[in-house]
């Protein structure tokens, strides 16, 4: 064989073990976790609640905690959406390219994607529960303690904080390849910028914004440590009844099982079985993001002929 | 002459640090059609956006001296780019139709102006195909999107979409450069009638187009105002060296 | 910048020059057959007259090729157009050389009337200035170009001259009877 061959085969063959590694890995972990938690899969387990007894495998039930980890989701995305798409437009739109506080805002945002997770749950503590609600609880309530709490609320405004990076990263591409000719000929015609904005540019990032929504909605359905002070508890006798009350959730269900139970072997069908709901719900979610997504991307083809 | 349309006076324009027109003096006259040519770099662009301040797009641009629009100052404190927009309208080199059905393509000027109703719409719709020549073409697919069409069509729907909002001017730069010859014929033809009814300003580095289509001609040189004519003394005796050179083929 | 269209227009300014070459020649062999009574030039200068017609034609298809696929513009329009008029004229200077070639044999058969001297310098002229009107149009000599109008005068008083000798000579023979039109 001549040399240039044998050199694009190892390569070949090396891009392909560590594909190979990749899906292996992948497939190990997710089949460790479907058969050890399949056998608790059962219609009790998905619906029923905590009431009967939450270390018992043929008691617990998760449901709460798959009610109150939507509930984070859709708040938390209410809350980041609007911001980070308005930063992103700001930035790409509107700012100065060289000018100092687009570098400060950027440098802002860089450096709030690296900020682990648990300074996340002390900062949302601080700022969030103790400060904000605090101050609410002062100038509404006169002291008394309606906001000065953990609650879904703060839990969600904390991980609307985390995901905001992501969001604000996918809206600013998807906004940049928004060709410029459409914006030029909108603007010709007399549009003001906002006007271009809103009727032009914003429905064609449409699906980039989407997207990173749908980061957003991934980490902010997995993610632990920010939730622990800001909202997520250990038990709850009923579901939250509005954003003031606290709420139970997957991730910390299986933090709070593994560290709390008394008998860790006959929990543990119950640590797998709600890993396997935590990853089937996050999986819908994104499913239903990824739908919405391509319904939209069909209808921009279709008017991009 | 009277009532010129643009009155440009000692116009200099700066990118930055760097100077693009320097003193240039041009006038263009209503309902004819006037041409700016030169080689590439040679500032006609440039020139032909400040016409319409899409220059000011542009960061960090500089103008120094006076445009006048009927003999107000395009760059005066108190003047309104969105209604100056709507006043001198623009065909881009690459035809650039939005992501919409050809209706809603030529309704967005309409509709941003505050026409609504749907009889108004499909009225002025159809009135500014046919002045572009597109509309036996589309009559029967107004829904479609504006992205199936062929390069020449797309561009006269630009020019469609442009002169729905009736503006006085249009500012057409190099509109034919990215069509084949049958495509640029039938838009020269169009702006040959769409002189009546607008003034027209041209920029073109396809010297054949200028003197099929125009009737003043503008040659430009790195920034300057070389010299500026009837087309016919342009091409067939013109007074300045620089000019002849380029005007044959000599350039360079 | 030297194009390949510089070439093709040095081609014409050559075809040009060979014409008025050729047309300065007829006229001087017409007025040699004229002086001479020669019958063989006479002939020639047919000949050349005929060389000329095609000189013309070729001239024209040259032109209108350069214009068809060359666009021409300013300097290089108003050259071809005018070129092709040029070689009009030359081709007309080879029909006005025969025609005295042909009267020159009608002659020679006639007893002379008086030694030819103000014809041939006439002649001469001429053919100075259809060589020089077409250096100075190939070459672009305009003050030359001017120069060469003012000539004609002097064609024109030594055609006057001829006539006042030939009517002279005429009255002399025949003192009452009015001298035929020399117009």
């Amino acid at each position: 064989m001549k040399i240039r061959d044998w050199r694009s085969v190892a390569f070949t063959g090396a891009t392909g073990l560590a594909t190979f590694c990749i899906v292996a890995m992948v497939v190990v972990i997710l089949g460790n976790i479907v058969w050890d938690g399949a056998a608790q899969m059962s219609l009790r387990f998905i619906f029923g609640g905590t009431s009967e007894g939450m270390f018992d495998a043929q008691k617990a039930g998760v449901f709460p905690m798959i009610f109150g980890t939507v509930a984070l989701v859709v708040l938390m995305t209410i809350g980041v959406v609007p911001v980070g798409v308005i930063t992103a437009v700001y930035l790409t739109e509107y700012a100065r390219h060289e000018s100092l506080i687009t570098r400060v805002i950027r440098g802002a945002i860089n450096n709030l994607a690296g900020v682990p997770s648990i300074v996340f749950g002390l900062f949302g503590l601080g700022f969030f529960v103790q400060f904000v609600g605090g101050g609410i609880d002062k100038v509404f309530f006169g002291g008394q303690l309606h906001y000065a709490k953990p609650a879904l609320i703060w839990a969600a405004a904390t991980m609307a904080v985390l995901t905001l990076p992501v969001v604000i990263v996918a809206t600013e591409e998807a906004l940049r390849a928004v060709p410029h000719g459409f914006r030029e000929g909108s603007l010709a015609l007399g549009a003001t910028k906002l006007e271009t904005i809103w009727k032009v540019v914003l429905p064609q990032a449409l699906p980039g914004i989407l997207t990173g929504a749908i980061l957003a909605v991934g980490r902010g359905a997995g993610e632990v440590a920010p939730i622990m002070f800001t909202g997520a508890a250990y038990y709850l006798a009923h579901l939250p009844k509005g954003p003031t009350d606290q709420f139970m959730h997957l991730g910390y269900h299986v933090f709070v099982l593994s560290t709390q139970s008394p008998d860790i072997e006959r929990t543990k069908p119950i640590l797998y079985g709600t890993v396997l709901v935590l990853l089937l719900l996050t999986f819908l979610l994104n499913l239903t993001a990824v739908l919405v997504r391509a319904g939209i991307r069909a209808k921009l083809r279709a008017a991009n002929g | 002459m009277d009532n010129p349309v643009f009155h440009i006076e000692k116009l200099n324009f700066w990118y930055g640090a760097k100077q693009a027109l320097f003193d240039v003096d041009v006038t263009i006259r209503p309902n004819q059609s006037t041409a700016f040519i030169g080689p590439s770099g040679c500032g006609k662009t440039t020139l032909l956006r400040c016409l319409n301040r899409m220059n000011d797009l542009i960061e960090r641009t500089r103008v120094e001296g006076k445009i006048a629009l009927h003999g107000q100052g395009l760059y005066a404190p108190e003047v309104d780019v969105i209604e100056l927009r709507k006043r001198v309208g623009m065909v881009f080199q690459k035809s650039n139709p939005f992501p919409k059905s050809i209706f809603d393509n030529i309704a967005y000027g309409l509709r941003i102006q505050g026409v609504n109703s749907k009889n108004d719409l499909a009225d002025r719709i159809e009135a500014s195909l046919r002045k572009a020549a597109l509309w036996d073409e589309v009559k029967d697919r107004l829904n479609d999107s504006a992205m199936a069409l062929s390069g020449g069509q797309q561009q006269r729907l630009c020019i469609a979409r442009a002169i729905a909002v009736e503006p006085e001017v249009l500012l057409m730069d190099e509109p034919c450069s990215a069509l084949d010859p049958v495509a640029t014929a039938k838009i020269e033809e169009l702006i040959q009638d769409l002189k009546k009814e607008f003034t027209i300003v041209i920029v073109t580095h396809n010297m054949q187009q200028a003197a099929r289509v125009s009737d003043h001609t503008a040659f430009f040189y790195l920034g300057k105002l070389v010299e500026f004519d009837v087309t016919t003394k342009i091409f067939t005796n013109p007074a300045n060296k620089q000019t002849e050179d380029y005007v044959t083929g000599r350039f360079g | 910048m030297e194009l390949h269209f510089d070439h093709e227009l040095t081609h014409l300014k050559e075809m040009l020059l060979r014409m008025a070459a050729l047309a300065e020649q007829s006229v001087a062999d017409a007025l040699k057959a004229l002086v001479e009574r020669d019958d063989e030039l006479a002939r020639k200068v047919d000949m050349e007259d005929v060389q000329l017609d095609r000189m013309e034609i070729d001239v024209d298809r040259e032109g209108v090729q350069l214009i068809a696929l060359r666009q021409p513009k300013a300097g290089d329009l108003r050259f071809i157009v005018v070129a092709m008029k040029v070689a009009t004229e030359l081709e007309r200077i080879g029909d006005q050389a025969v025609t005295i070639a042909h009267r020159s044999r009608e002659l020679a058969s006639e007893p002379p009337v008086k030694p030819l001297v103000d014809i041939p310098q006439m002649a001469a002229i001429v053919q100075k200035m259809t060589h020089d009107v077409l250096d100075a149009f190939v070459y672009i000599k305009p003050d030359l170009a001017r120069e060469v109008i003012t000539r004609d005068n002097e064609v024109d008083k030594l055609r006057e001259q001829v006539h006042r000798d030939l009517r002279n000579s005429w009255l002399k023979i025949h003192p009452r009877s009015p001298a035929p039109s020399t117009s």
